[in-house]
């Protein structure tokens, strides 16, 4: 099972790359272009970074996070999920860049092999920024009743979230 | 406005909290320093995420998002019977669902409002049963590259930032199911 985590990159990128080739892309312009606009999505996401890992780090600093876990402890512990990721939950449906932010904040202060941190970085890959998405696509298609939706969507998060934590547990 | 209140709130909270807790000299030192951790954190995550966003490139180019698409086909008629029939919201959604798939959302946002659009001119100003279903597929995460937080695993230092892709999959998987059903039930109990 570990080497093939290990592997599970390499062996993507050449399996992706070979279908390229195949499909007579040009592959190496491919990258480069693709490359080239993930610069973008990082220029797009340092200013919102910087102002937001200020705000975390200045809650890390004061214990705040800390004793919103432990408030917070009985109810997650329950429910299996590590009570060091609740800002996280919190904020992801809400901000991506906020959640970003948070996820960095535990990523580096519990570590990216810790329970805690893989938990964080599933939850992240496992759900969206709800009402973002929810504002934005009933924006642009002019709806006013939004009937059951958000409740929906936020039942698709909570089940994320618990998700995310079950599958840390079985996995690692 | 909500981001400001947000802020503003997070950074009030962490004086307060940290003045009554006594680490008032933390709070400082970390309002000097997190902005410097910021940049450093994405300098450390670009080389990875703008390689991964160079392989999905490779697959877009590829035809992946149209194999994808016609695969999807059958599953999504059953998802949205409204417009099972309807080729241009079919077409639409249809590539909007592979392009979240294959995390082009870039591609995917343009594609999925167009979709919403289309769906909303049969009853507007009211969310019909397959826009909600529509809205709630597209506020969960199908991604099956999570490439950004596998490049803020490894600018953390991680060796195997993609390992997580197995616990990924299932956790999706079971945050989407969650997300239809609730839809579906939701749907019988709700007023129109």
């Amino acid at each position: 099972m570990g080497l093939l985590f290990d592997l599970l990159m390499p062996l993507m990128l050449a399996g992706i790359a070979l279908y390229g080739m195949v499909r007579r892309v040009d592959v190496y312009d491919a990258v480069i272009h693709g490359a080239g606009d993930g610069l973008g999505v990082l220029y797009r996401i340092v200013p919102p970074l910087i102002a937001l890992l200020t705000a975390v780090s200045m809650l890390r600093a004061s214990g705040f996070l800390e004793l919103c876990a432990q408030a917070l402890a009985p109810v997650l512990d329950a429910l299996g999920i590590p009570p060091e990721t609740v800002a996280l939950m919190l904020v992801r449906p809400v901000s991506g860049s906020a959640a970003l932010g948070v996820g960095a904040d535990i990523l580096s202060t519990y570590g990216p092999d810790s329970t805690v941190g893989r938990t964080a970085a599933v939850m992240m890959g496992s759900t969206e920024t709800t009402f973002y998405t929810i504002a934005v696509y009933f924006g642009a298609a002019q709806i006013k009743k939004t009937r059951y939706a958000i409740p929906a969507a936020l039942c698709a998060d909570l089940v994320g979230f618990l998700a995310a934590a079950f599958a840390v547990r079985l996995f690692f | 406005m909500a981001m400001s209140g947000l802020w503003v709130g997070m950074i009030l909270v962490a004086l307060l909290c940290g003045l009554c807790t006594g680490r008032g000299d933390a709070v400082a030192a970390a309002a000097v320093t997190g902005a410097a951790d910021a940049v450093e954190l994405c300098l450390s995550m670009a080389g990875i995420l703008c390689l991964w966003m160079g392989v999905m490139e490779v697959m877009g180019r590829s035809g992946l998002s149209e194999k994808l698409s016609r695969l999807l086909r059958p599953l999504l008629r059953r998802l949205f019977p409204d417009f099972a029939e309807d080729q241009a919201v079919m077409n639409t959604v249809s590539a909007n669902v592979s392009a979240n798939l294959l995390g082009l959302g870039n591609a995917a946002t343009p594609l999925g409002l167009e979709a919403s659009r289309l769906m909303a001119r049969k009853s507007p100003g009211v969310a019909s049963d397959s826009l909600c279903m529509f809205v709630v597929c597209n506020t969960a995460s199908i991604q099956l590259i999570p490439t950004t937080v596998a490049s803020l695993r490894s600018a953390a230092g991680c060796a195997t930032p993609f390992d997580i892709l197995p616990a990924t999959w299932l956790a999706s998987t079971l945050s989407i199911l969650a997300g239809v059903a609730a839809a579906k039930i939701l749907a019988r109990l709700w007023p129109r």
